[in-house]
């Protein structure tokens, strides 16, 4: 069947069968490999994207239950080579380690901010509850976050 | 990328080299989603694998069918034990000198065992097709508990090994002096005797086991893009495996999404890939789904111990252990030769003991095989588990405080470097200090005051304490190999006309930030700025030998050649700088980047301008060959003996059981801390790896083998919402022999944590319902069964 998903402000479009998973379209189709898949259960959250502006486990949604929606994947943070400041908060906070679980971190964090802007420790907690993360512990995860609701605007441009 | 140093050694140098907080260069990549994982590898005409794997534990096999899934369209090939015979691929060594099937012929032995290879043109048709294999097993009675293995009526696993008449995996193997240990219980005035499980678990990578097997049959080269821990070893093992010249396979690390041990072993898939890719004359991916990884890849622990520790007046004296390590159907555990039991036998910890002694029966069982997994260094953690939940029963039968009888029996300062009562000789440590340090981070008074307060109004509330030795580094060669492969790493370290640098290692991160570390060592060694030294990893081809990141042996092995290459490099620049200042080396003196006139500072030469010097058509001293490079494989001498004092703090509710970890408090000694925001982060991530051991993570199995923590709904791994903010904290005594006076550390968090919180479960518990004594996971339903003074559930 004919798909096409309009991700990260471009239409895709491609005939995919029936079951094929949005992780995986998103990954073969455009390439955008950023979003990665960790344990078919909806469990780990290493696949998040926002569809519509919510986070999404794209593992757990058909690609054709994606028609005519809006994702956003890890790769549209970074905008004119201004990151994010997620991103940034992620660098300074040394918020990643192996880096697999980060990209469905980064766009949970995102979503977060975008209707939380200035969330508490245990908000921050609750929202990324959602992922694993094998490496951090959380706890720079959590600091990350906070670190991005404090520079909104961006503080620096050094990653 | 712009880097910053902080904290550093020596402040007042402009040149921003050295030790410190410094914000990882890897990050730039990982932040944007341009990670470069295996699953995100696509080459040209590459076909898709998938494994068939048996339901059943243990079944013998009458036939295997595959005509109906060959007939399908997009399905190139599928491949049994029966086409792997006549590739001589039907059976691989383990790193333990055991045999495994690489595809089940004869009979299964654990549920989810390799049994038959689908190569097609997609992942989607791979899978569809396994559906049409039609294999026809009788089953068998199941061996699932190791003591049962042992029985004289147990069916027999592996009667595929010629001679192996029951089910020990290897001959019984003992550490200590048995007499000494028998006087020191005569003697004692309190025995305390119990046993201890450290049940199964597994590391679950976020990133699954897999393989790109590349074949060019025109050449006869295999390229390999495989994230493991240990690429040059498992090359020499394709080698030998697969009959192909060494020379001729290369593997390709790129990045990996975390090992913890688990990308260590060899696993049947991969041999498959590298198979399929053979026949197919084409690429084969192999990725493991989310449940072949928890069911058939290396699990950690499952340790059965008993154990008896005694104390004379008020110091804890001795400590006998009986143990049987669960190997499941084949012995993929990867220990040194000479240790079969891993380095279990340090489990007479911290103390001055008079006596010990260690016992270990290796057994196999119907399920999946490993056991060495999960960010340990080779059963350290099953052994700091067992001796400090082992204090803490002591210290209760004794009445007195756990963190007194730890404070008096521990070994003092002025007896390093220690010889233990096991054979291990500790390099460093004032473990008193750490421990004070870790009990004024905790307020560990004021701790108890408030768990008083709280049990006289019914709430429960647990402290527990651990303090933990380990051994990491493996290893000097005069003592540890592993297949014969001695545990050394080499470093290539080439600094370019323009003062740049490249340094090859032969470790291979999973995420610890090599590619920053490692470069800040040449910085601190050479004063080039660490931006300008690039770390390249994982590249057979282009690294030289060394068998890997695993065991906490990057820093200790790894990052000890490192020093030493950057000083060999350090020692040429010399030579030349004293050509370029006509003086004689032995009048020079070094600080960071520059080599000087001793006496006269001011005349001196930047290791850039002697780097250009080195390539350019100047004059050289005598004899000496150009260029500004070196290489080396660093032997260390010892292991080297990080420790650590950890206080976990629990609420348990009293109506439902469910454990909260309120307070972790973890003092690290690992050395000097090339970059302490990368070691906190190590010891963070370890610390949360040890909550979910401790309250939720385990492998279980039922009478018939089955397997109940298949997928991450049943193998519950610990989200934000279960991890306290973690408070650590540290000391530093540097390591004596290690060149840069560090020590390994990234497996303390995983194996101190986990007896402090169970400490502190049977803490809040012991006064008020009289548990002395619980397994891990202490989930709600082990917890309430104790409260109740009820048998534990099984694991």
């Amino acid at each position: 069947m004919q798909v096409t998903i309009n991700i990260n402000g471009q239409p895709v479009s491609r005939d995919v069968e029936p079951r094929t998973l949005l992780v995986h379209f998103i990954r073969d189709t455009p390439g955008l490999t950023g979003t990665h898949w960790g344990c078919d259960t909806s469990n780990c959250g290493a696949c998040v994207v926002l569809m519509d502006g919510k986070p999404v486990k794209s593992c757990t949604a058909l690609a054709a239950m994606c028609e005519g929606h809006e994702i956003r994947t890890v790769e549209s943070l970074e905008v004119n080579d201004r990151l994010d400041p997620v991103q940034e908060g992620f660098h300074e906070m040394h918020a990643l380690q192996c880096g697999f679980c980060t990209p469905g971190m980064l766009m949970t964090a995102r979503a977060l901010l975008d209707t939380n802007p200035d969330p508490t420790e245990q908000e921050i907690r609750t929202a990324i509850s959602g992922g694993i993360c094998r490496c951090t512990g959380y706890k720079n995860i959590v600091a990350a976050v906070r670190w991005a609701a404090d520079h909104q605007n961006g503080a620096h441009q050094e990653a | 990328m712009a880097t910053t140093v902080e904290n550093l050694p020596s402040r007042e140098h402009e040149r921003p080299v050295g030790f410190g907080r410094l914000k990882r260069k890897e990050d730039a990549r990982f932040i944007r989603g341009k990670g470069n994982y295996l699953d995100d590898i696509r080459l040209p005409g590459m076909l898709h694998g998938a494994v068939l794997r048996s339901p059943f534990a243990h079944a013998k096999i009458n036939s295997i069918d595959t005509s109906a899934a060959l007939a399908q369209p997009n399905v190139a090939a599928v491949i049994t034990a029966k086409d792997l015979e006549t590739l001589g691929l039907a059976w691989m060594p383990t790193i333990s000198y055991d045999t495994q099937a690489v595809l089940a012929g004869d009979k299964v032995r654990f549920q989810g065992q390799e049994v038959a290879f689908v190569i097609a043109t997609d992942e989607y048709s791979a899978r569809d097709a396994l559906q049409l294999i039609d294999v026809d097993y009788d089953p068998l009675p199941a061996v699932v508990n190791a003591r049962m293995a042992l029985d004289q009526d147990a069916p027999l696993i592996r009667d595929d090994k010629e001679g192996q008449a029951d089910n020990l995996a290897s001959p019984t193997w003992e550490a200590g002096d048995d007499e000494a240990t028998e006087r020191a219980f005569a003697e004692a005035d309190t025995v305390v005797a119990r046993d201890i499980i450290y049940p199964r678990c597994h590391p679950a990578p976020l990133e699954t086991c897999g393989m790109i097997a590349d074949f060019n049959p025109e050449t006869g080269q295999l390229d390999i893009y495989n994230g493991n821990q240990a690429p040059h070893a498992h090359r020499t093992v394709y080698a030998h495996v697969a009959g192909l010249a060494e020379h001729k396979i290369r593997i390709i690390c790129n990045d990996i999404g975390g090992g913890f041990g688990n990308k260590v072993p060899v696993y049947p898939g991969y041999v498959c890939a590298i198979a399929g890719s053979i026949v197919a004359g084409k690429p084969v991916k192999w990725i493991e789904d989310r449940s072949e990884n928890l069911m058939s890849t290396g699990f950690a622990r499952d340790y059965l111990m008993r154990a008896e520790i005694c104390s004379k007046d008020g110091r804890i004296t001795g400590l006998r252990v009986d143990a049987i390590a669960d190997h499941g159907a084949f012995d993929s555990t990867a220990q040194p030769t000479k240790f079969p039991a891993g380095f279990f036998h340090i489990v007479c910890g911290s103390y001055d003991l008079q006596a010990s002694h260690v016992k270990v029966k290796a057994v196999y069982t119907n399920k999946a095989p490993g056991g060495v997994a999960y960010r340990c260094s080779f059963r350290i953690t099953e052994a700091v588990y067992l001796v400090e939940r082992m204090v803490d029963a002591l210290a209760m039968e004794m009445k007195v405080d756990p963190i007194e009888l730890r404070m008096r029996s521990f070994i003092r300062p002025d007896q390093f470097p220690y010889e233990t009562t096991t054979g291990w000789t500790y390099d460093s440590g004032n473990y008193a200090e750490t421990m004070k340090v870790a009990m004024e981070m905790a307020g560990y008074d004021d701790l108890r005051r408030e768990q008083a307060e709280k049990r006289a109004r019914g709430e429960l509330m647990g402290i527990g304490v651990s303090f933990f030795t380990e051994g990491v580094g493996a290893g000097p060669r005069k003592h540890m190999d592993i297949l014969g492969l001695a545990m050394n790493d080499g470093a290539d370290l080439r600094v370019h006309p323009s003062g740049k640098a490249v340094v090859s290692i032969s470790a291979q991160p999973q995420g610890q930030g090599h590619e920053t570390t490692f470069a800040q060592i040449v910085a601190e060694e050479l004063g080039i700025p660490p931006e300008d030294v690039e770390v390249r990893h994982g590249d057979t081809d282009k690294a030289p030998y060394g068998l890997g990141t695993y065991g906490s042996r990057s820093t200790p092995v790894s990052g000890g050649a490192v020093a030493l290459v950057s000083r060999k490099v350090r020692d040429k620049a010399r030579l030349i700088a004293a050509t370029m200042l006509e003086t004689r080396p032995e009048d020079l003196a070094w600080e960071k980047g520059r080599w000087y006139v001793k006496g006269d500072p001011e005349k001196g030469v930047l290791i850039e301008d002697i780097a250009a010097r080195a390539y350019s058509g100047q004059p050289l001293p005598e004899g000496m060959e150009g260029g500004l490079d070196a290489q080396m494989i660093y032997d260390p001498p010892n292991l080297t003996y990080p420790y650590g004092a950890y206080i976990a703090v629990v609420d348990i509710d009293p109506e439902t059981a469910e454990v909260k970890v309120r307070r972790f408090i973890a003092v690290d000694d690992c050395g000097v801390r090339i970059n302490p925001m990368v070691v906190e982060g190590q010891i963070h991530g370890g610390l949360a790896e040890g909550v979910g051991i401790a309250l939720m993570e385990v492998i279980t199995f039922d009478d018939d083998g089955n397997c109940l923590n298949g997928s991450f709904m049943d193998y519950l791994i610990p989200t934000a919402l279960e991890c306290p903010d973690f408070e650590v904290g540290e000391t530093v005594t540097p390591c004596p022999h290690h060149p840069l006076g560090a020590k390994g550390v990234g497996e303390s968090p995983n194996v101190g944590s986990p007896p402090a919180i169970v400490n502190a479960v049977i803490d809040a518990l012991h006064e008020t319902h009289g548990v002395d004594q619980i397994d891990m996971p202490c989930t709600p339903a082990r917890v309430w069964a104790a409260m109740q003074g009820r048998p534990e559930p099984p694991q």
